[in-house]
């Protein structure tokens, strides 16, 4: 049996927002964790993020948005990933999301929404047990 | 000398106490932690005594007022002649829904307007451009052409008025319109008064918002300030802002240092087109944030005031003394709001506004307790608006100058932010100036590794944040926050369509070859942009003139 891969994560920031704090310090985080991440950068559109998920054989896709958007965004891009068949792709978001809008995050496919606070170490906790084996 | 064995004395004294009683005290009870740090990590001592500030020269490091090095404030009355400009951020949605909002807040006893644009305006972009989905409206107002500029200051006399903008990267399109209101209203440009961000360097930075790369964005930002001081003298042509260094994780010297290092680069650059520096320096401006640590606040305020006129008088060698003062907006911290307990924002918003008050700004937004959870409603508003009146005229803080000046701590502390600032500023000067330092992303990662480590602290629980890693509760969902309609978006888009359908083609399309002509050469592009917005150009279009002759920028990410 081959060892155990590295986790792959995306780092997204979808939309025109530019507040990148908390993606560059997960980015950080998830690295230290033993993750192999992506960082986007930002102004990313859902098919930019998901066509990097593809080409980097991602097994998860994070995006955070603090302007408002992650209605359109989030789901849009589940919705692309698959689309490409990628559907074991674990999608989690972050950011500024009231929490009303939660719970239709999570019917679109989107598996967890960390918001202002969270501890980071829940993050990769939940990553590491969620994503594909 | 007497002052000198005074100071002995106060030093052998408290040697004495740390040997005597402190030590009989720490044998019984330990303090609570074994070293203190501010929340930039700066170290904090148990005390502080006349031997902390041996080194201060009172005329050389603080002075007086009004008077070089400015340290204890810019004005010599300060706020006893009139008090900040309270100026709280707004804009959201429709030209109309701001409007609103504006007219609410002047009505409330507001002095200033602070125009927030949403995301696509400040990237450039129209309301029916692929990017916009779904941002249109959502963090401020959409402005797409002089029409909607119309709308959003109906009713609101421009020369009675100072308005903030923030724009950066687009700065020179949204003065242009705002510049073309004021002229409907009958109002000459030397009575227009107020602010455009325009500061590009820090967005390339931490705030995200450029278009074009540094050189031709450097070159917009100074012809900006050119026209600016030949025709609109009572206009701040540049704000530098420190605000979204210290958002993104920077510690409070590290805000002041680069956000000092991007003015000496904007001072260069407008030397090198000629200008001389006591045209335009005098209408520099500052944007600072206000964290909840007063203390350490007030000495950053004091700190950055000193250095700047230094900076000025020696490295740029200004005559002017409105040059060397460093005048500054504040903003109270976005960051440290919490979504949690989010009535506790109420009280660290206080503590920020006094700190604000205490270290001597010139203009002042406070946030509102809700801003982690949405964007704020007209109740919060008022609560953040009110509580900078409390500190106006019941605090105390505005009666007296500079009150904390004197304080062997506040001293000893604005003395280390100082050195902390040149320590940077001759690293920088090394690198060759503030755009290299960026490009290597030298300024990203100190600002990065200071978040990471206050993240770490956090979660470690070294450091206590109330309502985050001590004193948690269980909460129910917040209620009463603010939607912006969803359909601002299509209502923009449906607007501008007719909009463009509407104008004399024949003007608009002379007025963006113009724009172009002059975008290609040396000349100032502020009239031709001007003359293009009153053609009913909109802001994507201007901005795609340049977008065909300078490129885009993609910055390297510093992770």
């Amino acid at each position: 049996m081959a060892q155990e891969r590295k986790i792959k994560i995306i780092v997204a920031k979808p939309g025109l927002d530019g507040h990148d704090r908390g993606a560059k310090l997960l980015a950080r985080i998830f690295a230290e964790a033993g993750m192999e991440v992506v960082y986007t950068g930002l102004r990313q559109t859902p098919e930019m993020i998901v066509e990097t998920a593809l080409q980097e054989d991602a097994d998860v896709v994070g995006m955070s948005s603090l302007s408002g958007v992650h209605n359109y965004f989030f789901p849009r891009a589940v919705e692309l990933l698959k689309e490409k068949g990628l559907d074991d792709v674990l999608v989690v978001g972050g950011g500024i999301i009231p929490r009303e809008d939660v719970d239709g995050l999570k019917n679109a496919g989107v598996k967890a929404i960390f918001g202002p606070g969270t501890d980071t170490n829940d993050i990769v906790t939940f990553i590491k047990d969620n994503v594909r084996n | 000398m007497s002052e000198e064995k005074s100071l002995e004395k106060v030093k052998a004294g408290k040697e004495k106490w740390d040997q005597g009683s402190v030590q009989k005290t720490l044998s019984k009870a330990p303090e609570r932690r074994k070293t203190f740090t501010s929340i930039s990590n700066i170290p904090v001592e148990r005390l502080y005594t006349p031997w902390d500030v041996a080194n201060l020269d009172y005329g050389n490091d603080l002075g007086f007022p009004g008077e070089y090095p400015f340290t204890r404030g810019v004005q010599p009355t300060m706020y006893r002649g009139r008090f900040w400009t309270m100026r709280q951020y707004a804009g959201f949605g429709s030209a109309a829904e701001s409007n609103e909002r504006y007219r609410y807040l002047l009505q409330q006893g507001q002095t200033g307007l602070s125009v927030a644009f949403d995301l696509p305006t400040q990237a450039g972009y129209d309301s029916d451009h692929p990017l916009s989905m779904g941002e249109v409206g959502k963090v401020g107002v959409a402005i797409d052409s002089i029409e909607d500029m119309r709308v959003l200051f109906d009713s609101i006399p421009l020369d009675k008025v100072t308005t903030s903008m923030t724009i950066n990267a687009p700065a020179t399109v949204l003065l242009a319109m705002y510049l073309a209101i004021a002229e409907e209203q009958g109002v000459p440009f030397d009575k227009v008064g107020g602010t455009v961000q325009n500061d590009i360097l820090k967005e390339i930075t931490v705030r995200g918002q450029y278009i074009y790369p540094p050189k031709p964005s450097m070159r917009l930002t100074v012809d900006l300030i050119d026209y600016c001081f030949k025709n609109v003298p009572k206009w701040n042509s540049i704000s530098i802002s420190g605000y979204h260094i210290r958002e993104a994780g920077s510690t409070a010297g590290q805000e002041m240092a680069f956000t000092l290092a991007d003015g000496i680069a904007y001072v260069q650059a407008c030397v090198e087109r000629g200008m001389a520096v006591d045209s335009f320096a005098p209408r520099l401006s500052f944007f600072f944030n206000s964290f909840t640590n007063v203390l350490e606040e007030v000495a950053k305020f004091r700190a950055g005031r000193r250095y700047w006129a230094r900076v000025m008088k020696e490295r740029f060698g200004a005559k002017d003394p409105r040059s060397m003062m460093m005048r500054y907006h504040v903003q109270t911290g976005g960051v440290t709001l919490t979504a949690q307990q989010p009535l506790n924002n109420v009280v660290r918003v206080a503590l920020q506004a006094y700190a604000a008050a205490l270290g001597g700004c010139q203009s002042l937004h406070t946030n509102s307790y809700d801003e982690a959870l949405c964007l704020p409603t007209q109740d919060a508003v008022t609560v953040a608006l009110r509580t900078q009146q409390i500190v106006a005229e019941e605090s105390g803080a505005a009666d007296t100058i500079d009150p904390l000046a004197g304080s062997y701590f506040v001293e000893a502390m604005t003395d280390k932010i100082e050195a902390e600032i040149d320590d940077y500023i001759k690293k920088i000067d090394a690198m060759g100036g503030t755009l290299t330092a960026i490009e290597q992303g030298f300024v990203q990662r100190e600002i990065q590794n200071s978040a990471y480590r206050f993240q770490r602290e956090i979660e470690s629980t070294e450091r206590v944040y109330v309502g985050i890693n001590k004193y948690t509760m269980e909460e129910p969902p917040p209620t009463n926050l603010l939607k912006v309609d969803m359909s601002v978006g299509e209502v923009e888009e449906a607007k501008l369509k007719k909009m463009r359908a509407g104008r004399d083609a024949g003007k608009w399309k002379a007025a963006l070859d113009h724009l172009r002509e002059v975008s290609q050469s040396d000349q100032n592009v502020m009239p031709a942009v001007i003359e293009a917005v009153k053609a009913k150009a909109t802001v994507g279009e201007i901005c795609d003139v340049w977008r065909s002759i300078y490129g885009e920028y993609r910055p390297k990410e510093f992770v």
